[in-house]
């Protein structure tokens, strides 16, 4: 069950540290290739203790043409519709929270989607819980609209979501969860938020040209859409190991 | 029907020659600052449009605004819309509530004895969870007052005393407003900001959007980010605009018309006689809010009023850039703001537009009167003249909230036209409003639980702000309708959501 897996705690890719090389080099042409244009661009390490293996032992040259390792998320789902703001996945009056304190950041799970309007009558975390039961949120429309608050990834992936699939992000939430490798956001091609319930058990599994949904309560599977742009960063493993791997930041030592 | 008054079809397009005329005079107004400035800045391939590419061949691929800011900021020759480049950042901006976090990040991925970039080219700037005796808050801002002592940053607008903030001569308040009333705000420039308002910069015809407290800590280490350039919506607003009309119903209108998702990604830009005529705390208005219909960056081309308000606050150079005549647009919305009426946005979405007349009925609680959108002094002074007009009193509890210390003292001090020359601050005293208070973010976006004004009941407010999706401003059941501050205003006098022609003529 995913409620059982380790949260991730903090994205350290020390291990991307030995490949960079070791001089500053200013970035001055265009290097990269990247395949769609759905997104904004990303960053950030953490995706690698998440179940994705970096690649930066390949190579330095552009391995634009390989995408995610494959990657599986089992568990029970908690669905939403259109629009759901930043506010609504966490207030901003709890987001005083300073995220580079582990305590503060295993905490803020108790807030994930705290500021749903009281229809929704089942919780995504209990009162007096920091994880929820649910691993993969579905959304419909511009989900994470609003804020350009980190808390709201954060907050998501501290109460133990893997990943979001929705009909479509809101640009900032969209890059800061690939930048803090809080959790995977996924685009599906339909409107898969009308055909899910909340409780039911779905897999995710993330291919190299795209993914699937499988709603194992009624049978039915969703395509996902590739990742996109965010691909060859997060394979790296994150900006920061992205741009060490590209020569422009130095390592650290 | 709202829709029924404008004109509005999306097509793809190449600039219209009216455009180069209107902004024929700016351009030369650009040429005698590139030229003064030249030797300063490093050498890039991509010119301002010092003459018309037609006569010069110059411009052989036609750029937009945007696209030219980030060509030069990535030391290309250009930029395509989907490109992903590595951009100089001139200003990178954070607050009390992204800022911790930040240079966290910074520290944990350069070290802990790591230096920023560059010292002056970061502004600080708490605004957002002030006054309230949360101590995770305050905390906070002891957080950020340490790395600025640390990393010697030279912009940090600090608070110490929370009782009365005259007592803190360097504290500003709301990041946004004062970003551009301390110069912080120039054409051609790049400015990041940890707050999805940073796109307010826009209106000084620079390429301004709000990042995770990520990319803050990579720009904080490295000057530089890595941006896709997006594609560039044009709205073209011509006409007078009506005196009732303010720029908060223009964007709210614009809203209405693409969606909260109608710009996802992309850049609006705009222009036409109508935006020319807006003063810079109007244009601010209108870029604001971009970032609520999804809008990466929102821009306005530099004009003289632009460049008079630059020139009083800042002596660093700077050099604007237009849109080329022959710019790729994905799509430009025409209206003719002459016809346009107030409208407000219903509750839970700024897309949830309606006039504001339709909305008589709508029985309020309270207004508030604030924020980076609504709260800067030509707001308050708006609020002002309607009271003035009226001579009447407010029938709901109405909360005034000065962006900025600078903001806060024009209320006390400038007179409203036509008031006989009383200040806003005697105005709203005879209307019966609430004392100004301590200029911050305040209850905009709810805060901790004694944040001042904050919705702490199920209430209906009509307010000035930004967001009014569920539990904005704190309650999870509230209802906030956005308006203009006339808007706000005449609302107040008669506790129901009322267009301000009631009151004006």
């Amino acid at each position: 069950m995913a409620t059982s897996l380790p949260t991730l705690s903090r994205p350290i890719a020390s291990s991307s540290i030995n490949h960079s090389s070791s001089s500053f080099v200013p970035i001055r042409s265009p290097f990269l290739k990247f395949n769609t244009s759905t997104s904004l661009l990303p960053s950030s390490l953490s995706l690698a203790p998440r179940g994705i293996t970096p690649r930066f032992a390949t190579s330095t040259e552009s391995d634009s043409n390989e995408t995610l390792a494959k990657t599986t998320f089992h568990g029970l789902c908690y669905v939403l519709g259109d629009n759901i703001d930043t506010d609504q996945i966490i207030p901003a009056g709890a987001a005083c929270v300073f995220p580079s304190n582990q305590q503060e950041r295993d905490e803020i799970g108790a807030f994930a989607l705290s500021g749903l309007p009281s229809f929704h009558k089942t919780r995504f975390v209990e009162p007096g819980e920091i994880k929820s039961k649910y691993s993969i949120i579905i959304g419909g429309d511009n989900f994470g609209c609003g804020s350009s608050r980190e808390h709201a990834p954060v907050c998501l992936g501290a109460a133990g979501a893997k990943a979001v699939v929705a009909e479509s992000y809101a640009r900032i939430f969209f890059r800061n969860s690939v930048a803090t490798g809080e959790l995977f956001p996924l685009e599906s091609e339909v409107r898969v938020c009308d055909e899910c319930k909340t409780g039911e058990t779905v897999t995710v599994e993330l291919g190299e040209t795209g993914g699937l949904l499988t709603n194992h309560t009624t049978g039915k599977t969703y395509k996902l859409k590739a990742i996109g742009d965010a691909g060859p960063v997060i394979d790296a493993g994150g900006i920061f190991a992205y741009a060490r791997l590209m020569g422009m930041i130095p390592s650290l030592t | 029907m709202a829709s029924s008054v404008i004109s509005s079809s999306p097509f793809v397009c190449k600039s219209s020659s009216k455009n180069d005329l209107g902004f024929s005079k700016s351009s030369q107004i650009s040429i005698h600052r590139c030229q003064k400035k030249s030797i300063s800045r490093k050498i890039v391939s991509v010119m301002a449009p010092q003459r018309s590419p037609s006569t010069t061949g110059s411009v052989k691929t036609g750029m937009t605004m945007t696209e030219k800011i980030l060509a030069r900021a990535a030391e290309k020759s250009q930029a395509v819309p989907g490109d992903n480049i590595w951009v100089n950042v001139d200003v990178l901006m954070t607050h009390d509530v992204c800022g911790p976090g930040a240079f966290g990040i910074f520290k944990r991925e350069f070290g802990e004895k790591a230096k920023v970039w560059d010292p002056e080219k970061i502004v600080v700037i708490p605004d957002h969870y002030i006054f309230t005796a949360d101590k995770r808050a305050n905390r906070n801002v002891d957080i950020m007052r340490e790395h600025c002592r640390e990393q010697n940053i030279k912009y940090f607008y600090d608070i110490t005393d929370l009782g009365d903030f005259r007592a803190n001569p360097d504290y500003k308040g709301v990041c946004h407003v004062a970003l551009a009333q301390e110069g912080h705000c120039r054409p051609g420039e790049v400015l990041l900001g940890t707050d999805s308002h940073t796109c307010t910069a826009g209106a000084f015809g620079q390429f301004a959007t709000g990042i995770g407290n990520t990319d803050a800590g990579f720009v904080l280490g490295t000057g530089k980010i890595l941006l896709k350039v997006p594609p560039t919506m044009r709205f073209i607003l011509d006409g007078e605009m009506p005196s009732f009309l303010q720029a908060k119903d223009l964007i709210l209108q614009i809203i209405g018309e693409i969606s909260v998702a109608g710009a996802t990604y992309k850049t609006m830009e705009f222009s036409g006689t109508t935006v020319e005529s807006l003063t810079m705390e109007e244009r601010m208005t209108l870029c604001n809010m971009v970032v609520e219909a999804g809008g990466k960056n929102g821009v306005i081309p530099p004009d003289a009023t632009t460049l008079n308000y630059v020139e009083n606050r800042t002596s660093v150079p700077f050099e604007p850039v237009y849109s080329d005549g022959n710019a790729s647009f994905v799509s430009e919305y025409r209206f003719d703001v002459s016809k346009l009426e107030p409208v407000v946005a219903k509750p839970h979405s700024p897309d949830n537009r309606a006039l504001a007349r339709e909305c008589k009925d709508v029985k309020i609680d309270r207004v508030y009167i604030g924020s980076c959108t609504g709260g800067k002094t030509e707001d308050f002074m708006a609020a002002a003249k309607l009271f003035a007009a009226s001579g009447k009193k407010v029938k709901v509890p109405t909360f005034l909230v000065p962006a900025t210390q600078k903001v806060w003292m024009d209320v006390y001090a400038l007179p409203v036209p036509g008031s006989g020359g009383k200040t806003c601050a005697q105005i709203f005293e005879e209307a019966g409003c609430d004392t100004p208070t301590s200029p911050s973010c305040g209850a905009c976006l709810g805060g901790p639980a004694d944040t001042y004004a904050r919705l702490n009941e199920p209430q209906v407010c009509v307010s000035t702000t930004n967001r009014n999706f569920p539990g904005r401003m704190g309650h999870k059941e509230g209802q906030i309708y956005l308006a203009s501050p006339y808007t706000a205003a005449a609302s107040a006098l008669t506790g129901y959501v009322t267009d301000p022609r009631e009151f004006l003529q």
